[in-house]
This record gives C-alpha cells, structure tokens and sequence, in this order.
C-alpha cells in the first residue's frame, strides 16, 4: 500500500486538507473523506456524469481523477450552486420544470449546465441538449430537463 | 367521490422532494454513515457454468484490513433456498454454492476496512473451477441434450404450462379466414438505475435480530421471503429504506438477495457491513427482464376481426428462478388479449434456466414481452389482409358500452373507450395526413414508416397472478393467494400539523408532493404544511406482502389508502368537534379545516383545536374514541381475487389504456433511424400532478427506446456477458431521445378513491411494439419482417441487405 | 471498481519524466487526462504499480505555428484543441473530429497525447492524424525520434512508444484554406460514442477542382486507423464528380486494408459496408463545403 498523501483544495470556497491514498478516486475523496455527499457516483468509467463537478471552472468527471492530483484545485460541486440559502436560477427551472425526479443524476445535470450557461448564455434547444448528453439520466426522458435549461438560460439573462 | 374538481389534487404542484436533491442534500443509500461501517466486495463468478471444486480463502485472510471472508459454503450453512412459485425444487441462494450458473454469480465476499482493500483481497482468493458447456439460447436449453444447470430438476424447465380459454383453436382456425403466424424475440434489458443496489447490515447476537439498510422498492413479500431464507422471525430483520432512491423500475426489486447475502456476511464478521454494487455488478448480476421467444398465430376474419390467438411464450430467467417469477409469464394473464375483445385464446408456457444473468420485474413487467408479440401480429394480420393497421385495431377494440369488461383471462377493466383515446392519438400525429407524407416518401425512395401500438396498461398487481404458475390440481392442495394491499397512516400532532406514513416508498415519483396535495384537500390545508415521512422502516411501519412502488401502485391503491386513511381521521376529528360543541355527529361539517355546525358556520373550530383537544385533553373526549388524532389504512382492491378454478385471474386491478403513434425514417444505406413524428396518449384515469405524469410517461418512452434499439444484456454462446460496461450497456442519452407529443384521456377509475390508475409504466409496455411495427412499416417495401430487438443499425442494414440479395 | 494501489510521481520535466520511467521499470505508466486509463485502472485493467503524472509538465501544453506546421505539446487538451482559433483556422478538420469525442467534460481533461498513445482505431483524433500525415516526436533515454503516424499505430491499443517513452509533441502540416476540401463523418451507436466506423478525408484542389492530393483515412476497420490508398490514387488528377466519389468509395472499402472485426455493436460486414457510404458521404460533404466548388 503507498503511502497517503497530503490534499489540500478548496471546494465550494472552503479549504479542505486532508490524507489520501494515491490511488483514492477524487469522488471518494470528496464523498468520504470531506463527506461532500452531493455528488454521486454512478459508474466509475466516466460514462454516466453523476460525479461531474467543476474542476478550476471546468466540468470533469471526478471518477476518472485521483484525489492527490487535485491538490491546489478550486472545486465546485453540487453543494455550491446555491447562495445564501437561495436557490440558483437553474435550480429553480429544474424545480419549476420538473426535470429531476429520482435526483441522482441531478448533481451531474446541475454542474454540467451551470457550466454550459457559463459559456453560452443564450442557447439554442438543440445546443442545450448536447450539453446535457453528458449526463445519463434514467428518469425523465431529458425533455423536461432540456425545457428547465432553456428557461434557466432566460432567467438569467434577465438577472443579468 | 372520484372525478369532482379539486384544489390541489389535478395541479402541477412543484414537487417538494426537489429542494433537498438540487442543493446535494438528499440521502441516499451510499450516503448512510454508520459508526464502526466496514465494506464488503463481492467476488464474482468468471464463468457461465461450472463447478466450484475448491475455494481458497487463506491469502485473502491475510491480506491488510481484512475483517473477514463468507463463501458459498457458509451461506449454504447459513440460510436456506428462497421460496419461489413453482413446483420444481430449486435452489436458489444468494450465493453459489457448488456450481456457478451464469457469469457475475456471488462466490465469496470479502469485508474490509475499505472497499478499495475489499477489492484488493478479492484478488487473492482462489477458486478453483470447472468449467462446463453454458447454454444461453432459450430453444436449444430445452433440447434433450442440452448441458442442465440444475441436475436436482433434472432438464432446463422451471415451469410449463397450457391454458385454454374459449373455443377450442383447430375449431376457431376453421371460423378464420386467415391465421398468420410468426415468431417474434424479445431482448433482456434492465432499469440500470444511475444508482446501483447498496446493502448496510449489522447483526445483534444478543437479540439475534438484523438491521438491513437498502434501497429495496419492494414488494415487501421478500421481506418475508428473506427471512424465510434466513429462518428468522420476519420482526428479526429491520429493514430501512432511505428517504431517497435513486431510481428503480423494477430494477431494484431484485436487491432481496443481497440483503439476505449481508445479514449473513455481517453476523459472520461481527461488524457492520456496507455493500455498494458498482456499475460492472450492477450490469452482471442485478436483474433484467427475460428474454422471451413467442410463436404466436393469430386467427382472423376477412373483416379483421380477430377470432382469436395461440402462442407459445418461452422465457428464461436465467440462472436461477427467484421470486416473483415465474411472474413474467403470468404477470399480464388479465390483459392479455390487450384491448381488444378476443374470447379465445390457447397459451403455451415456459419457462427456462440458462446461463445468463437474472431476473425481476422490469417496468412493464411481462407486458412488452407480450405486446410485442400480439402488437406485431395485429399488424402482420392487418397487411395479410390488405387492411389499414389503424383500422385493424378499431375493428377489434373494446368498446366503451363493453365496459365494465371482464376478459377471457380473467381481467376486469372497469372503464375505458380505447377508440377514443386511439382516435386522439392519430389525430395528434396526424395519422392521414403522414400516411400521405409516406406515399410521397415512398416514392422518392425513401424508407418511411408509420409504427402504432394500442395497448391496455394494467397497474396495481394481485399478487393472484403468481399462482397461476401452478395448475389447478396443485393449487387445490395450497392456501389462496390474493391481495393488492397500500398502507397510510395519516396523524394529525398536537399543534395540528398532519404527517403522513406511507408504505409505499418511492424512486423519484414525487410521493412526498402529490401526497401532501391530496391531504390539502382532503383536510383544507397547504400541501407546504404537509409532512410526508419517506423512509421506510419495516419495525415502525404499516406494510404488507404486496406494499411498496412497483407496477404503479401509488397513484390508484396508495392514494385509495391515504384517502381513506385522511377520511378517518377527519371522521374522528368530527365526532370529536361534535362533542366539543355539544351537537350530533350528523350536524358537524368541515370546511377548508374547520369543523363546524351545519346551521353556524361563523361558530366554527380549526383542526388545530380538535387536534389539541385530542392529545392535550385527553379525559374528555367522546365515549369510545381514543385518544390523538390519526386514520389508518391497508386497503386492498375488492377486484383482487384468488385466480378461478378456470386459470383466470385478475391480475391486476386498474387497467389504462396507451396509444403510441411513431413516424421512422430509416437510412437504407446505414440502417439508422431518424423519429419523424411521435404521439403517446394515455389514459391514466384522473391525473393527480399533470407535470409529474408527463415526467413518467417521457421516461418510460426513453427507457423503451433503450430496450428497442439501444440496451441489451447481451452474451456470447459461452455465455459470457458481451454488455458489461456503460460503454457497451447503451442507455439513451439526451439526443437519443426524439420530441414527443404526450397526451392524455382521462376515464377515471370507478375502484379507487380519487379515480386515477397507474401511470408510471405504459409507454414501457406500448414502445417496443410500436417502434418494431413502425421500422417494419418502413421496410415492408422490401419485404422485411421485424421480429426481433432491439434494432441496432448494424441488424436493421443486415435485414434490408438480406431483401435485398434475396429479389435480385 | 476501485484501482489497485500505487506509487505516485509528479515529475515537473520532461528529462525528470524520462528517469522515472527509467527507474520505475516495466510497472510504470504515465498519466496524462487519465481518461482512458483511470477507466481501465477501476476496472482493474490495467494494473501499474507506479503512476508518472506529466499533468505537472507545463511545457508540454502548447500550439503554435511554425513554417507551415501546427505544432502541439502531447499535453494540450482536446478541449484546448477544439476551441483554439488557430486549429479552427490552420487544422479545422482537427477542431471538428474532436467535437466528436465523447462528451465535453471528457475532452477538458483528455491530451491529444494520451489519445495517440492509447491507439485507440476508432478514436477521432488518432484517426485525423493518419488523414493529415502527422508526425510523432518521441522522447526517450537516447534522445528524440520522431515518427509519422503511418508508422505510430502498430495495433489495436498499441502504439510504436515504448514503455520508456514519451510523447512530447505532435506537428501536423497545415492545410491551406483556399485549397482544401475536408470532412470528418462517422457512424456511432450513440451521440459521443467511439465511432463504429469514421472516415476523414481531406483534398487538396487546384483552382480548376481538380485533385492534387487525397488524404482519406478510415478508423474502425482494422486493428488501426488506415489510409484509402486504392481511392487516394484514384482520385488523385481528377476533377471531382459523384460518380468518381462513389467509384472511390467502392475502393476504399474493398482495399485489403479493410479487414475489420464483428462484435455486439456491428458486424464486419456492416463496417465494410458503411466504409464504403461514409467514404462517399465524408467526399461529397467535403467537396460541397469547399468554397471552389461553388
Ligand atoms: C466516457 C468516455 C468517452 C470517450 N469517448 C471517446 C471518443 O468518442 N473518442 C475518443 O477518441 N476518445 C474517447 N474517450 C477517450 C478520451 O479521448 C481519452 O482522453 C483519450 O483516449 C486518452 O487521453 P488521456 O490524456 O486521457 O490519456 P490517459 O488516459 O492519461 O492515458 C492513455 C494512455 O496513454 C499513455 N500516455 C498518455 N500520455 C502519454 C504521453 N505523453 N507519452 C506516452 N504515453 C502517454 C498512458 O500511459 C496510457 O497508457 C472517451 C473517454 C471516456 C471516459
Ligand atoms: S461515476 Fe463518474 S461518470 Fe459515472
Ligand atoms: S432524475 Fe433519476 S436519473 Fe435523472
């Protein structure tokens, strides 16, 4: 067994140090080790998008990383998206439009969009639909999902 | 009672389960920390049929924070084989014991201080096999030299039976004009839920009881049935399901096993055990649906009438068969002559051990199996005779002056006007207008097709259905089964906030939300006000064998129970105001939460009052009455019955109705398809949250379009799993999926309280036939004939190559 | 599905990358995204007992032009890829293969790197690299080589490195925009799936339309990406027509070359075939987007 290693991030604006294995996946590291529970895991092969968190601002599956290679990184999972106890303009679509109904794929689909309205704040149906491809969700059948995105993306550009 | 106009019930009411699962803040089974919680793994078994002559557990004993290692041979010690409806001896623990049988099969679990060290001591056991021929194909298990799984049975057949019912088929085929016959293979797909199966058990030696946490969606029969396995008292063994699980659809009505599976590994190691199946498992050896082979023949009349049908289903729930099989074949006995007024029919059953991986009920349960072979052969007999597949299907509904109609099978539709609600559906796809777009199409070459299915969506099982696996004559010697039974506890506390118990325990349905609005109208309240507890806790719970969320239960029986549950308590709260105000019982009306005399209503008293008299005064309450304030109910449909003394059997108790309408274009070229067009309309009865049952529907349409063309638990001959990963397992993702017009049609159930049926599954049942019907509408220039699942692109250019080679 | 343990190095150089591989011996691999190997890593696939992270190698993430090459460090993201205006200009058929990899969380973190030494014969952008004649510069303990990506993939999953190599950079000619007509088309079972069959094509034109030079590359028939020579050679001083596409796209797919495999997803038979439409498809795509067509 090798050794642990120091881990030092910074999740949701928050300093976490802690010890891990090299080969300690960052999910379980998250979910364990910080008890972070709000991203999930659904596959470990980086298939499903349950354990998509934002990676410096990038949106990675955290299945597929080791926690020793986050070291120094600014997470953001599901736990952040909301502010001052408020929820965030995508949650509320999410909410208003039914596009979750187990939950378990939601922390995935939340980040993936948070990101994707990031970078493109006004999005075509199609566009938002390839952006939600990346997560599977075995519940809703995506079009309630893809409606929440597109009325997010108007929501916000109305805050905005 | 049913059909009147409520305030809440019939909105979409935002869903309040929501505001825990956006923020991260759900529970779910993996997020259950227990103090001292080691971790199990589980070693798999490699190959698809051999013998286990030695396991070796010494090195992974030794391996570093280890706890300690179960084998087959411990679990044989430990339990016994899981009862199960059929009257061959089977054998079936939750781990092999001499013989493995299908590839991912349990041999040996280890529990360590991490899952990682778990996996690494998996590693070092060394088992020492020997391997036999596997068989995978349905047909060829059932020949005569066919390697047997089980040699305790002695062949490949767990079950085989023969129905009749009407008049006799040679007699029938001399009344037809045509009978057209085909034979028609339905694939093994699963639910996959995002999240897989997870176990926590610990074992008190001192009490010799179990704690099981899992994220079981029931049918708590095998709650019972688990117990039995581990000869304990069923109160021995607590189960806690947790506020949230992440998607079942029958799926996750196969984790029985591993809950028996760690009761044992924990009372062997000491500790408390946590298993989470990971995808590779979950993909092994979870469950599926069988596969099914029918040959089905169809007696018809020029006019399209059908006379009646003879098939022969053979399905095979792999390596073992466990409850609630054989249930797959017999699941469906009351509908399944679907929506049409077919009297007779003659059935052939079987059912078949094979290499391959298990078996549960898969929304739909047995009814895709079905549909897609007497939906097809509908639209095989309506081209035979010349005959539009639309007109086919009105000229054999059930009308709606037949209701309430009582199948051949045994079924009891109470309501229902299929040609109305299969009109509305044409009309959203514009059903003329494409089989005009389709000529054209045609013409320019193009592979256009037009796919319907016209379904009955049965919901709400009698658990009368799996008797029907034994015959007559067995049946006579055993106690009837029967019963559909929900529960609610509906309590009102001391400051007047009403909670609610449920005993079904939901997987993303949105319980907790259309619970909450049915109690704001029952008792006059906010459904914001409404507590609904959702764990459930087998110790402290009201349940039954048939309580839990499968084959769409919530929506007609838990809603009946809440209801009746809430009436009870409101009747309790009157008798209570009545004495209070000093009036008759028969005078006290509640109003938007107050109770008040018939004749001054500015006299009234909130339920508050009622509630706070009831706990904080209890001395003077009404003679005879108890006090709090709470109603209770298991209520059960009157229609569910013990099977006759004829195999019929209402096997389930709401029936609704589906029409699918699919437009394909398929690209000769590469055998792709392209959905054109797409209409689903259901008839649900009452529709409790319109945006919740739009979220059912779509979902179940994505998950049947997994099963047509994309999803498969798919073996090679030797039986080794060719789809064991995300990679190969292909679910739809977000562009697989087409835009869908959903509609509905309401005809609302006389038997429960709010007049609504199950809603959850029928596009599961209605899809894989339409989409087959729809590419074999697209191809029929060719001469292709569908028969078969799910159509990938490579199998659809094969089919069309194949007409091809064969006119040139 | 947890990976088995191992040791962990960061090393910071290319040369300090090299002496590990050096002393870690046979066991060891490199990391790069991880997105291949993590994978197979939880799977228990692929077991090393030593891990070398090159993600701490700065200087092995770079593009830039120089003469008329693209020139970019094995470590640049296939998302950096995607979205650089200098690829979209100088390489677009790069931009555009690589929108088909996956999804886009994997593309943040997947090199172009690691996809070449995975070797991968349906993956997008070793396939592009045969199509564009690429050239592979490979660190190791007696220096530099450097290899065309005709000679990069020896099999299925296995690339020329050797276990104590180094994919430092990748130099790809560019393509002349007034010149050359391109397309990257493909069949997958599910949007961003690995292909079951790609074909990138590329053409160099004369003002006339008429064809210098076809590149075409084919992925999924055989245990590597593989060139069209049989059609390249055909279409090579010809004016381009449907008729000459679909006669070179009966070539590609009856060239020897094409040998692929049947698994669950699709058979042989099938590859062969849609070897042949996409060839076609991938060529009209290509000449009608091409701005002297019209
Ligand atoms: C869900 C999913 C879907 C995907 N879909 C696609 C797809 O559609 N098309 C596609 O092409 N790819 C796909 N990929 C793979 C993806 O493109 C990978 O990123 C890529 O194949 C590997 O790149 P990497 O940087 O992640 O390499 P790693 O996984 O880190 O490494 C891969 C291999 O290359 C070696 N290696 C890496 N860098 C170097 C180097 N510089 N020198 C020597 N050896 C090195 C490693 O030792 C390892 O053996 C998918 C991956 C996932 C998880
Ligand atoms: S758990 Fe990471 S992608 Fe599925
Ligand atoms: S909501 Fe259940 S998987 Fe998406």
């Amino acid at each position: 067994m090798a050794d642990k290693r120091q881990v030092k991030v910074k999740v949701n604006g928050v300093e976490y140090e802690g010890y891990a294995e090299p080969r300690k996946l960052l999910s379980d590291f998250l979910r364990d080790d910080l008890e972070l529970l709000g991203t999930h895991v659904g596959c470990e092969h980086g298939i499903c998008g349950a354990c998509t968190i934002l990676f410096n601002g990038e949106p990675i599956r955290s299945c597929l990383m080791f926690a020793v290679q986050a070291t120094g990184a600014e997470i953001m999972t599901v736990e952040g998206i909301a502010e001052n106890g408020k929820l965030h303009p995508i949650q509320e679509a999410f909410n208003e439009h039914h596009a979750l109904q187990c939950g378990f794929c939601t922390p995935g689909m939340l980040i993936t969009v948070y990101h994707f309205l990031k970078e493109n704040p006004n999005p075509t149906e199609e566009e938002a639909r390839e952006a939600v491809s990346g997560v599977l969700c075995r519940c809703t059948g995506y079009t309630q999902i893809v409606e929440a995105v597109m009325a997010a993306a108007e929501k916000m550009r109305i805050a905005a | 009672m049913s059909g009147e106009k409520k305030k809440w019930v019939g909105s979409s009411y935002k869903r309040k389960e929501d505001m825990r699962l956006l923020t991260g803040r759900g529970t779910f089974m993996d997020d259950i920390l227990l103090p001292n919680m080691k971790h199990a793994a589980i070693l798999r078994s490699p190959y698809a049929h051999a013998k286990i002559l030695d396991v070796d557990i010494s090195e992974a004993l030794k391996a570093p924070g280890v706890i300690g290692v179960v084998t087959g041979e411990d679990v044989k010690k430990a339990s016994k084989p899981y009862p199960c409806g059929v009257t061959i001896p089977t054998k079936y623990y939750t781990c092999a014991v001499d013989k493995v049988r299908f590839v991912g099969e349990p041999v040996a679990v280890v529990v360590a201080d991490n899952r990682y060290l778990a996996e690494d001591a998996l590693d070092l056991i060394e088992v020492d096999y020997d391997p036999l021929e596997a068989v995978v194909d349905i047909e060829k298990a059932i020949e005569p030299d066919a390697p047997v799984l089980h040699e305790n049975i002695g062949s490949n057949i767990y079950n085989h039976r023969f129905f009749k019912y009407g008049t006799d088929w040679d007699t029938l085929c001399q009344e037809a004009d045509e009978v057209v016959k085909w034979k028609f293979n339905f694939p093994k797909y699963a639910g996959s839920p995002i999240e897989t199966y997870g176990v926590i058990a610990s074992y008190s030696s001192f009490e010799n009881s179990y704690v099981v946490y899992n994220n079981y969606q029931g049918p708590f029969v095998n709650h019972a049935l688990t117990a039995m396995a581990l000869g304990i008292p069923e109160n021995k063994m607590r189960w806690i399901i947790p506020t949230d699980i992440g998607g079942g659809f029958g799926t996750k009505t196969g984790i029985y096993p591993y809950c028996a599976l760690m009761s044992i590994v924990a009372k062997k190691t000491g500790v408390t055990v946590k298993w989470i199946e990971d995808r590779r498992e979950h993909l092994l050896a979870s469950a599926t649906c069988t596969d099914r082979v029918t040959y089905i023949e169809a007696a018809v009349r020029k006019d399209g009438k059908i006379l009646g049908l003879k098939d022969k289903a053979m399905d095979t729930t792999g390596g073992y068969i466990r409850p609630p099989e054989p249930g797959c074949a017999y699941r469906s006995t009351g509908n399944h002559t679907g929506a049409y007024d077919i009297r007779n029919l003659d059935r052939e059953v079987y059912i078949v051990a094979t290499n391959k991986g298990l078996t549960a009920p898969l929304r739909g349960y047995g009814c895709q199996e079905l549909y897609f072979s007497t939906e097809r052969i509908t639209d095989m007999a309506a081209a035979k005779l010349g005959i539009d597949p639309a007109e086919i299907r009105f000229k054999n509904f059930v009308q709606p002056e037949q209701m309430p109609y009582t199948t051949a099978t045994g079924g009891y539709y109470d309501v229902g006007n299929y040609p109305a609600a299969f009109q509305k559906c044409l009309d959203i796809v514009e059903y003329d207008k494409m089989r005009e777009y389709q000529k054209k199409a045609r013409a320019e070459g193009r592979l256009v097709g037009i796919g319907l299915a016209s379904v009955v969506d049965p919901s709400v099982t009698n658990i009368a259905y799996v008797a029907i696996g034994k015959t007559i004559e067995e049946r006579k010697n055993e106690r009837d089964k029967s019963g559909s039974g929900e529960a609610a506890i509906v309590k009102v506390d001391p400051l007047g906030g009403i909670t609610v118990i449920c005993s079904t325990n939901p997987q993303g349905q949105g319980h907790e939300t259309v619970i909450s609005q049915i109690i704001a109208d029952e008792f006059g309240v906010h459904p914001d006000e409404v507590v609904v507890d959702s764990v459930l806790d087998s110790s402290d719970r009201l349940y039954s064998i048939t309580t839990g969320s499968f084959s769409s239960r919530f929506a007609s029986s838990g809603t009946t129970a809440i209801v009746r549950a809430s009436r009870q308590c409101i009747e309790k709260a009157k008798k209570i105001a009545a004495h209070l105000m000093k009036i008759k019982v028969e005078d006290v009306v509640m109003e938007e939460g107050k109770f008040f005399a018939k004749d001054k209503p500015e006299k009234a008293i909130k339920l508050r009052h009622i509630a706070g008299a009831a706990h904080w005064n209890q001395y003077d309450l009404p003679e005879g009455i108890d006090a709090g304030l709470f109603g209770t109910s298991l209520w059960t449909m009157p229609t569910s019955r013990p099977p006759d003394g004829k195999d019929r059997v209402n096997s389930s108790n709401t029936y609704g109705f589906v029409a699918e309408a699919i437009v394909v274009e398929v690209d000769q070229e590469t055998g792709e398809i392209t959905f054109l067009k797409w209409a689903s309309v259901h008839d649900a009865g009452t529709i409790l949250n319109p945006q919740i049952v739009r979220g059912q529907v779509l979902g179940s349409i994505v998950q049947a379009i997994g099963g047509s063309m994309y999803e498969e638990q798919a073996y090679d001959e030797h039986g080794q799993c060719l789809t064991a990963s995300f990679a190969d397992y292909l679910c739809p993702t977000a562009m697989e999926m087409p835009k869908v017009d959903v509609d509905h049609f309401e005809s609302p159930s006389v038997l429960t309280a709010l007049g609504s049926k199950g809603a959850g599954e029928g596009s599961s049942m209605s899809v894989p036939p339409a989409i087959g019907n729809a590419i074999a509408d697209a191809l029929a220039p060719l001469g292709v004939v569908v028969d078969e699942l799910p159509l990938s692109p490579s199998k659809i250019w094969h089919m069309i190559d194949e007409a091809k080679a064969k006119t040139n | 599905m947890k990976p088995t343990a191992f040791e962990y190095f960061t090393p910071s150089t290319v040369q300090e990358a090299l002496q590990l591989l050096e002393s870690q011996g046979d066991e060891a691999k490199i990391i790069a995204g991880g997105q291949s190997l993590v994978a197979m890593m939880n799977f228990r696939a692929a077991r090393p007992e030593a891990l070398i992270d090159i993600n701490n190698i700065k200087d092995l993430d770079y593009i830039r032009e120089e003469e008329d090459e693209l020139v970019i460090g094995a470590l640049t993201r296939e998302r950096t890829l995607e979205v650089s205006p200098l690829v979209k200009e100088k390489c677009p058929i790069l931009a555009k293969a690589i929108t088909h990899i996956g999804h886009l969380p994997i593309r943040f973190r997947g090199t172009i790197g690691g996809t070449l030494v995975h070797a991968d014969p349906t993956a997008e952008i070793p396939i592009t690299s045969v199509a564009l004649d690429a050239k592979m510069k490979i660190a190791g303990p007696s220096g530099e080589r450097v290899l065309n990506a005709g000679e990069f993939f020896l099999t299925y999953l296995t690339s020329a490195i050797e276990e104590n190599e180094l994919l430092v950079e990748v130099r790809i000619p560019t393509l002349p925009p007034k010149t050359t007509a391109w397309s990257y088309v493909d069949i997958s079972r599910r949007f961003g799936d690995f292909a079951i069959v790609a074909v990138a094509s590329v053409l160099s034109l004369d003002n006339d339309g008429v064809c210098k030079e076809a590149r075409i590359a084919m992925g999924g028939v055989a245990p590597t990406p593989v060139r069209a020579k049989e059609a390249e050679a055909l279409l090579a001083g010809q004016k381009i027509t449907d008729s000459i596409i679909e006669e070179a796209a009966i070539k590609a797919a009856e060239s020897d070359d094409v040998d692929p495999d049947s698994d669950y997803h699709a058979t042989a038979e099938y590859r062969k075939a849609m070897t042949k439409v996409l060839t076609q498809r991938g060529l009209k795509e290509a000449w009608t987007n091409f701005e002297g067509s019209k």
